[in-house]
């Protein structure tokens, strides 16, 4: 089996890399490219995300094609994609950060700045926090409920389609930090800065 | 709920990692790759690497470390000391690093900060400030501490802010080595005046010391090296201590 973490040149992927590699052992091949064909014939992909929700959507449109097979490899082949931080966010339909950006679509919501309460709270928010299971994922297998994970962001996804919702986070208000529809995972935590745990949840994507 | 985090620093020098008092008398206290390695095993919720000495010396050995401990470690690794450009913050996040800190470069020039949050984002740039008292006020110092450059550290702090920086590293030069604790007036005054997580740093002795930090000082993160290289505490030990004095922590 091939895993695709999707280089797009958009920020530091070096740990997601680090942790999908110690993950797989040999036993699964951890491919990192932007090459379309490659893409097109993977089983499963990766698609990480830093710097700006506009920063990203336009690294993924400044490579041809690659938006196109992104969507035919989610929406039509029904493969699984896991998107990381960014990389989840780009699923809205659309993002404020920078400007109005369009985004993937593919869960129907919108990007927005976390309500800091006139700044009650630092932003990002950085570091540690607990996710409350809403629904069994099935990236959550063996995660219990409340676990630690490491976040880094100062935006949130605000699904349309509260069913799509896997996790939540407590951070000034409740906030999404993990997805599930269909075929489609994401989370705007970093499994590959969540020691045993995330490294856990990228076993269960890369064994769905 | 967020937790407060703890950051052992690693001061590392020519591949290896030393402490210094106030910046000198150095000693060797092992191998940076390992001792990560035991800190995130042992619930370090973060790790930092300094590069001491890094702005006068070769630097490739950093490199060689960052890309060997993140193979490892899978728990943010911040890297800093001797970051001069957008190029060398390239190098170190191409590594491994997760986040880089800025000292030096960052006072003499913030476009350095300015563009490398434009281009790799907030997440991953720490401005370090390494500040001293003088008279009512703080100053900053460059050059690891060697350089005064005349500049107030609380408004130099806001100006990180407004550049782009993700959180600040704030240390004590006053209180660097002495284990008597932080300097709480300068962690509160900052931590108040700007609204990006501060990392409290310089003079840890006992973990008394990380309460105030956070309870006091404010400050959403506590680094400390000393009193996590020679053994007299765990990171453990530290997070039981907090948990006991009310401090949300990662257990």
């Amino acid at each position: 089996m091939n895993v695709t973490i999707v280089d797009y040149k958009s920020g530091n992927i070096s740990s997601v890399i680090n942790s999908f590699k110690e993950v797989a052992e040999n036993k699964v091949k951890i491919e990192v490219t932007s090459d379309i064909s490659k893409i097109k014939s993977t089983d499963k992909v990766v698609l990480p995300g830093q710097g700006s929700f506009k920063s990203c959507v336009d690294a993924l449109q400044s490579i041809k094609g690659l938006v196109d097979s992104l969507n035919e490899f989610v929406m039509n082949k029904k493969k699984p994609l896991l998107g990381i931080c960014v990389g989840l966010q780009m699923f809205a339909d659309v993002g404020y950060e920078e400007s109005e950006t369009k985004g993937l679509g593919w869960i129907s919501g919108k990007v927005t700045k976390i309500d800091n309460q006139n700044g009650k709270y630092k932003l990002p928010h950085i570091g540690w926090n607990q996710i409350n299971i809403v629904k069994g994922s099935k990236i959550f297998k063996d995660i219990k409920d409340k676990s630690h994970m490491y976040f880094v962001h100062s935006y949130e996804f605000v699904p349309t389609d509260k069913n799509s919702i896997s996790a939540t986070t407590d951070y000034s208000s409740k906030h999404v930090c993990a997805v599930e529809k269909e075929n489609i995972f994401g989370t705007q935590f970093h499994p590959e800065k969540s020691d045993k745990t995330g490294l856990k949840i990228i076993n269960n994507f890369i064994n769905l | 709920m967020l937790k407060n985090r703890i950051i052992p620093c690693l001061d590392v020098k020519n591949g290896r990692v030393v402490k210094g008092i106030n910046f000198v008398d150095l000693k060797d206290a092992g191998d940076p790759v390992e001792q990560a390695k035991i800190y995130s095993d042992g619930g370090a919720d973060e790790i930092c690497f300094l590069d001491i000495t890094a702005s006068n010396e070769n630097r490739d050995t950093i490199y060689e470390v960052v890309e060997k401990t993140s193979k490892k470690c899978f728990v943010p690794l911040t890297v800093g000391g001797g970051v001069r450009s957008v190029d060398d913050i390239n190098k170190l996040l191409n590594c491994g690093a997760d986040k880089v800190s800025i000292n030096t470069a960052a006072v003499e020039n913030s476009k350095v900060v300015v563009d490398s949050s434009k281009k790799f984002g907030s997440q991953c740039i720490v401005v370090a400030i390494d500040a001293k008292k003088n008279g009512n006020k703080w100053e900053v110092f460059t050059h690891g501490g060697r350089n005064n450059s005349g500049i107030d550290a609380l408004e130099y702090a806001k100006k990180m802010e407004d550049s782009g920086a993700g959180e600040l590293l704030v240390t004590s030069m006053d209180r660097d080595g002495t284990q008597v604790g932080y300097d709480i007036e300068l962690m509160s005054k900052i931590s108040s005046k700007v609204n990006i997580p501060l990392i409290a740093s310089g003079g840890v002795g006992n973990l008394d010391h990380l309460v105030e930090g956070i309870k006091s000082g404010k400050a959403s993160a506590v680094l400390a090296a000393s009193i996590f290289h020679y053994g007299k505490y765990s990171v453990k030990e530290a997070k039981q201590y907090l948990e006991s004095k009310g401090i949300p922590v990662r257990t």
